[in-house]
């Protein structure tokens, strides 16, 4: 009878094709909007992320999120390292400041400063130069996608001049840097002259970057620097999830974009469980002929669980394929760079299309088990 | 041989002051190897006799056995199995599935049954073919005659080769000479010495193919006859 419900649901092109776009239309919404939203939401943690020389992140306790530190005192270096398991431990400045071009183009700019002594937290992958030229005086790195708003449809080249806080840097290395959340420009200098680019503070060292000695867990040496600090100290992924989850609860982005998804939900589920059930009312005389005839509640309802399965299946496919050629033909735009589909939003998709589908086939399933055969005879 | 035996069959619908009875205590017997007819006027119950015998409706008092089976004592999906393997059904509106080919709507019986598709198919144009309509198996009911939708829905019937076939008012939606066709096809290609055939109709024009014509009226039976001539 697989064959009979397939013809059936492809004999009305019409509502064929309605149903497949009500399911296209919300799988396209649900994964589209889910991956912006998880997408930026990993764009708060680029610069957490693109470090890899270090295991731990220690910060003052009341830094919320990558993006508003509270600066520590020069000795909470000397403290974390002295505690017990550390292999080495660097400071890390960050801050923002504002960059000029020569011919006049200005960006405000994420400044990092990395320690002027081992460069840990610079940089790994170089588009052009190298990262010890960030020992060379004014040398800043700067990234791609920075470059390229400073330097519109120029092509790439070192030792261009730009001025940081109206402070000479010279542009020694191009780097590749993750998108950040806002889409600013990533310079990374040495950490004495990222000071002197923003201004003398009282304080200026926002984290200390610490390795453990091997056999140490992140976690066990987050632990201790904790312990004997008093400071925060956080693995990378613990660092990262703690500044997304601030901007989950202290902004109104997932909210916004949770309303999109439930729309997308309801709406899917409501066009397409009603354009179904009206499909299933028009085919009721040849089910009740079917059910006079001898099939059973069990196969009609495997039936219209078939015909959901496929509607829901190709519908799915457009919608996440729709989602897909978003984020391929986008990716090379310098806005939208990180804004990728990722595989658990695609099964996610999957899984609430499933649901669609099973909700709006339930009518239809229950309206056919109710479904009095003998209304066949009656002409 | 009896294929349908009812003894004092009842059926109401609707309790208390909206209780409706319908069928009025109905005693009857269809045999096999011979066309009975059940005639009468509409709103007789001849429609609900047909519902009760095939088990689509249950009965509310009396008895009433099909093939020897007492169908209302089975389990829903017994009582499925029972009529798809068992009985064969040719509606008024012919109920084919418009997006099925001839041939595919006269293999439904089979398709149920588990029946694979290709041999399901190519018993239901060997019966399309006993019916003079093999030129048409390919064809979608929308391109089809009333007259050869009708001879679909027979071949759908019998395709299974079913005990006991079930024809509801077959030549309602027929003009004259095509119902008269359509039970002459009817006839010589259901008859059989183990099947029975129950045809419900009001059209007096098929009335010579019976063997037994049983009149109904208000819920009873009020006489039946037999055609002393061959039929047609």
């Amino acid at each position: 009878m697989n064959y009979v419900a397939l013809r059936m649901l492809l004999h009305d092109r019409a509502k064929y094709l309605g149903l497949i776009f009500s399911v296209a239309f919300a799988a396209f919404l649900i994964s589209h909007q889910a991956s912006i939203f998880s997408s930026l939401m990993a764009r708060t943690t680029s610069q957490i992320m693109d470090v890899v020389d270090a295991d731990v992140w220690v910060m003052d306790p009341r830094t919320q999120n990558f993006d508003e530190v509270k600066p520590m005192t020069s000795n909470a270096l000397l403290r974390v390292r002295s505690v017990e398991g550390v292999e080495w431990a660097e400071r890390f400045f960050k801050n923002n400041a504002r960059a000029k071009a020569p011919g006049g183009l200005f960006r405000s700019v994420i400044l990092l400063g990395v320690d002027d002594a081992t460069l840990v937290g610079a940089p790994r992958r170089m588009v052009l130069g190298d990262i010890e030229s960030l020992r060379d005086p004014d040398a800043i790195l700067l990234d791609q996608a920075g470059y390229n708003y400073l330097f519109p449809g120029e092509p790439l080249a070192l030792g261009r001049e730009v001025e940081i806080n109206d402070r000479r840097a010279v542009v020694t290395g191009i780097c590749e840097a993750s998108a950040p959340f806002q889409t600013l420009p990533v310079v990374f200098a040495r950490y004495s002259l990222a000071v002197n680019y923003v201004g003398r503070e009282r304080n200026s060292l926002g984290f200390v970057l610490a390795k453990g000695r091997p056999g140490i867990s992140p976690v066990e040496l987050s632990r201790r620097i904790e312990a004997e600090t008093g400071l925060t100290a956080l693995p990378q992924g613990a660092w990262g999830w703690r500044t997304i989850l601030y901007y989950i609860g202290n902004t109104g982005i997932p909210v916004n974009f949770g309303i999109t998804v439930m729309v997308a939900i309801i709406v899917g589920t409501v066009v397409s469980g009603q354009t179904f059930y009206i499909f299933t009312i028009e085919n009721l005389k040849q089910f009740a002929a079917l059910k006079a005839m001898g099939v059973t509640n069990g196969k009609l309802t495997r039936m219209v669980l078939l015909q959901a399965a496929v509607i829901g299946f190709i519908g799915c496919a457009f919608g996440v394929a729709m989602a897909a050629a978003f984020f391929l033909a986008t990716k090379d735009i310098s806005h939208l760079r990180g804004f990728i589909l990722r595989w658990q939003i695609l099964a996610g998709t999957w899984v609430l299309i499933a649901a669609i589908v099973a909700a709006a086939s339930l009518l239809s399933v229950r309206k056919l088990r109710r479904l009095e055969p003998a209304i066949v005879f009656r002409g | 041989m009896t294929a349908v035996h009812c003894h004092q069959l009842t059926k109401e619908f609707g309790t208390g002051a909206t209780r409706t009875p319908v069928l009025r205590g109905i005693d009857l017997e269809i045999s096999t190897g011979a066309i009975s007819m059940l005639v009468g006027p509409s709103g007789c119950g001849k429609t609900t006799l047909l519902s009760v015998i095939t088990g689509l409706l249950n009965r509310t008092s009396g008895r009433v056995e099909v093939l020897g089976e007492d169908i209302d004592t089975l389990s829903p999906d017994r009582q499925a199995a029972f009529r798809r393997r068992n009985l064969g059904f040719v509606f008024q509106q012919y109920n084919l599935l418009p997006s099925l080919t001839a041939a595919e709507n006269a293999a439904v019986p089979l398709f149920a049954d588990g029946v694979p598709y290709a041999r399901a198919v190519a018993r239901a144009r060997e019966v399309l073919g006993r019916l003079e309509m093999t030129h048409r198996a390919d064809a979608r009911p929308a391109e089809l005659s009333g007259g050869q939708q009708q001879r679909v829905a027979i071949a759908r019937a019998l395709v299974h080769d079913p005990a006991l076939l079930i024809c509801d008012e077959p030549t309602a939606a027929l003009d004259a000479h095509t119902g008269h066709a359509v039970m002459e096809m009817l006839a010589a290609a259901a008859l059989s010495p183990d099947r029975a055939v129950l045809v419900v109709t009001h059209d007096n024009r098929i009335f010579p193919f019976a063997h037994v014509i049983t009149h109904m009226e208000d819920g009873r039976i009020t006489h039946s006859e037999t055609n002393h001539h061959e039929p047609q």
